[in-house]
């Protein structure tokens, strides 16, 4: 059973129908054997605590994802380059990118058999204004001015500007839809693939084959209970030993060991995740042009890359968005590792021969390796980085942006608008290094108006240049994300939203035993 | 007459444990003080913690009116010290459910490991410690010693990766994590728990295998041991009548270390075996700033402490003529 799925999605009409069987994956066309229906696995995830949660809303790390994509479905889903697929929207349309006009799929049953309305997904949107509702997400819910019913099976949402990457924003897990009315979230009625058997925060969550799924045929898996296992090699040692059929976040050090297992195989996500050094604009040494690109001259992209992530990284170009983004652009130059450009760009500042801070932590992933390789080359070129390690408990409130030099991480973010308008725009409370640049922000309003996407994608490629050029953070490469699986666990494809293909391997995965 | 001669005979020995019982209510006290300060002291909070990185000051803000955070501290310490003592240690704020119903969960499971582990050391305990003694200076002896004194000096991390690489990835004999089915059988119970508890026992064994070990050795010097032998005593007597209920006061102090360990020290192998214990209950309450939580783990871990203590005391006051006497 073959499936070929156009990659042409515009926003002005698109979630065309889709059949069940079909699969999209990052290199387009894929032949699939059959799946086999049966089969009951358990995946570990690196993180679970009292503050699990069954709440789509209030989800925050990859075990909530996960869990909630099994429980619950989407307006929209990802595919592997991260567009909108339809979901329970069978169709999205608008003509300004402002008022949407949403119709839902027809004859899909919540777990407990109640139908899907408009009503359902109207309150499901407007909750999260709601400060009670405790969401996520309710800075990107701002811009929902209204939702209103207009059918049985239709609705009407109103932005407060044009937003053309709406379908896209709507597939991320805190946007699943959930029951009218619902405020009690000790159980879990969704519309998704599985149904939940038993939930315990912080030690598991079972959930068993959801029969009415409105997908025909799927999901496959009987049933799969979600662990947790906090340290890494404890993971990796319970996929060895057959107590689990997949985790995620494999470190690069374990790829040898799993891949030494006949049994056993490493998926690679490529995608937008980056540790970045922030070098805060409001310090005098910090805040100069010249210091800034002086270190991003400084990093050793490639060595990073072999050595910290054994080359399970792409490198990138001091500019957030990846080379798999369909707005990603390819024209600007590589900035190459060149010491000597930096020792002439910080002696040109006087600077050369002072003694900065870093604050590194565990809490930004190898940012410690990092630092060292950085203090390094500085220390060669004159410049006296003195690399301090804190604990990860509480980095981000105490220490990350709050000193001249730090280091971030960033998770990947569906699309261009929203890492630029989250990281970048002048006023955002996550600008890093507080940087300050009126044509980016203007530009970053100019490309949610514009209607064509040829334009757009050449908005977004000037504000990529700004940032390259300009921008108070050097990103030296995007790190790729690892999961271990059982070889028998067939189906799955890398989505760049996060590990486990994108949270979402339960709908797609079959156990081949 | 009876009745007055068993008041005066146990007047001593309860006045003295009623003591002890006060002092460890005052000593609570103390702790609970110094808990609540020493938690308000960690960076952020739960607020912080709850919204993560991409939280706005204003929505910061209104959770940490809804939890109650910004309010000073001495009234939030009263208020949690009166919930304590009534028996309500409050809501987490994390999870939104009564850190009672959170700690009840994981509770069983800290005392079924700590409670196995007990039942499997002590008696390899008192083998290796009575062994060692009595054959004390001799070849036995000399090879007791640097097997207690390398299960010591190995760090339990280690020995819990080296069993988990050995019994569970090269042999697949074992699982690599003490996940209990809803409803093991016997024999997944043992397989469960078998790698936690031997990881446990042998920092335990060898701990109290020398402790038991000394204080036997104390004893044996002493004249009326000397005595016993002349008068043809037989060892094995010599050691169970004679010795042992001699020895008894410091062996429980040192039975009641270890089980205090074994409640709140199982942090590694909890991490390494992801049991769902209370040691990880409280890590995890430290890094999302769950005060509550954090606070009823360490009270419960303190009053478990004191209570073993004051356990071990009872035995040695009653197992002491002179203090019992006294």
């Amino acid at each position: 059973m073959a499936d070929v799925i156009s990659s042409d999605i515009s926003r002005r009409m698109l979630l065309g129908g889709l059949a069940g069987g079909a699969l999209a994956s990052g290199a387009g066309a894929v032949v699939v054997e059959r799946p086999r229906r049966g089969g009951r696995i358990r995946v570990a995830s690196t993180n679970a605590s009292t503050a699990d949660t069954l709440d789509p809303a209030k989800g925050g790390l990859s075990t909530d994802y996960l869990r909630h994509y099994l429980l619950y479905s989407g307006l929209t889903q990802y595919d592997g380059q991260l567009r909108a697929r339809p979901g329970l929207a069978e169709r999205m349309e608008t003509r300004d990118n402002i008022v949407w006009h949403i119709r839902l799929r027809r004859g899909v049953h919540f777990h407990n058999g109640k139908a899907l309305t408009a009503d359902d997904v109207v309150y499901s949107l407007m909750r999260h204004r709601d400060p009670a509702t405790g969401s996520k997400v309710q800075a990107v819910a701002e811009q929902f001015a209204g939702a209103r019913r207009t059918g049985p099976l239709d609705l009407e949402l109103r932005l407060t500007g044009p937003n053309p990457d709406l379908p896209v924003i709507l597939a991320q897990p805190q946007f699943l839809i959930v029951e009218n009315g619902r405020r009690d979230f000790s159980i879990a009625n969704g519309t998704g693939p599985f149904i939940c058997r038993a939930f315990a925060p912080g030690i598991r969550t079972i959930v068993r084959r959801n029969p009415n799924y409105w997908k025909p045929g799927r999901p496959y898996l009987d049933e799969i209970e979600v662990i947790a296992i906090g340290d890494e090699m404890s993971r990796v040692n319970a996929l060895l030993s057959g107590d689990v059929q997949m985790v995620n976040a494999v470190s690069p050090g374990s790829v040898k060991r799993v891949r030494a297992s006949p049994t056993h195989a490493i998926m690679e996500t490529k995608s937008g995740l980056f540790t970045d050094l922030i070098m805060r604009r409001d310090h005098p040494a910090t805040g100069n042009p010249d210091f800034v690109l002086a270190m991003k001259h400084l990093m050793d992209r490639e060595l990073i890359k072999r050595t910290l992530f054994r080359g399970y990284a792409t490198i990138a170009n001091d500019q957030p968005i990846p080379p798999y983004d369909p707005n990603f652009n390819p024209d600007i130059p590589q900035r190459a590792f060149d010491p000597e450009r930096s020792r002439f760009l910080l002696k040109r500042a006087g600077l050369l021969g002072t003694r900065l801070p870093v604050y590194a932590s565990p809490a930004a992933n190898l940012s410690v390796d990092m630092g060292s390789v950085l203090q390094e080359h500085a220390a060669q070129i004159g410049l006296n980085l003195a690399i301090n390690r804190v604990p990860a408990d509480g980095y981000w409130s105490t220490h990350w942006m709050k000193h001249p030099l730090t280091f971030g991480n960033t998770n990947p973010r569906p699309t261009a608008d929203l890492t630029f308008s989250l990281f970048f725009q002048s006023k955002a409370s996550q600008n890093e290094s507080g940087w300050n640049s009126p044509r980016f922000d203007r530009l970053l309003l100019e490309a949610r108006h514009a209607t064509d996407p040829t334009r757009r994608k050449a908005i977004y490629g000037d504000m990529q240049w700004l940032v390259h050029q300009h921008g108070g953070v050097a990103i030296p490469v995007f790190i790729s994300l690892l999961d271990g699986f059982d070889r028998r666990l067939r189906g799955m494809f890398p989505i760049p939203l996060g590990g486990f293909m994108g949270y979402n391997f339960g709908e797609y995965a079959w156990w081949d035993a | 007459m009876s009745a007055v001669a068993t008041t005066s005979r146990w007047g001593g020995p309860a006045r003295l444990i009623v003591k002890r019982i006060g002092l460890a209510f005052v000593t609570l006290l103390l702790v609970s003080a110094v808990i609540f300060t020493i938690s308000g002291l960690l960076p952020g909070d739960a607020a912080q913690e709850v919204l993560g990185q991409s939280a706005t000051p204003a929505q910061v803000a209104a959770l940490r009116h809804e939890m109650g955070l910004d309010q000073p501290g001495p009234v939030r310490y009263f208020r949690w010290l009166g919930g304590i003592v009534t028996g309500n240690p409050g809501q987490s704020m994390v999870a939104n459910k009564p850190v009672a119903d959170i700690i009840s969960e994981r509770l069983p499971n800290t005392l079924t490991l700590a409670a196995l582990t007990t039942f499997v050391a002590v008696p390899f305990a008192f083998l290796i410690g009575i062994s060692s003694a009595v054959a004390r200076g001799r070849k036995l002896d000399r090879w007791l010693n640097v097997l207690t004194l390398s299960m010591v000096a190995l760090p339990e991390f280690l020995v819990a990766t080296i069993a988990v690489l050995i019994f569970a990835v090269q042999l697949l004999w074992l699982p690599s994590i003490a996940l209990v089915p809803e409803d093991p059988t016997p024999l997944q119970f043992v397989r469960v728990y078998a790698m936690p508890v031997i990881v446990l026992g042998v920092g335990v064994i060898a701990q109290l295998g020398r402790m038991i070990r000394a204080a036997i050795i104390a004893e044996l010097d002493r004249p009326y041991v000397e005595m016993a032998r002349l008068k043809g005593v037989l060892p094995t007597r010599l050691i169970f009548r004679h010795v042992l209920p001699n020895a008894i006061g410091p062996i429980v102090n040192a039975m009641a270390l270890s089980l205090s360990y074994l409640f709140g020290g199982a942090i590694i192998v909890e991490t390494i075996f992801s049991y769902p214990g209370l040691a990880s209950l409280m890590v995890n309450a430290v890094t999302s700033r769950d005060m509550p939580l954090l606070q009823a783990c360490a009270m419960i871990f303190c009053a478990a402490y004191l209570l073993l203590v004051l356990i071990a005391d009872t035995v040695a006051i009653l197992a002491n003529p002179r203090l019992r006497h006294g």
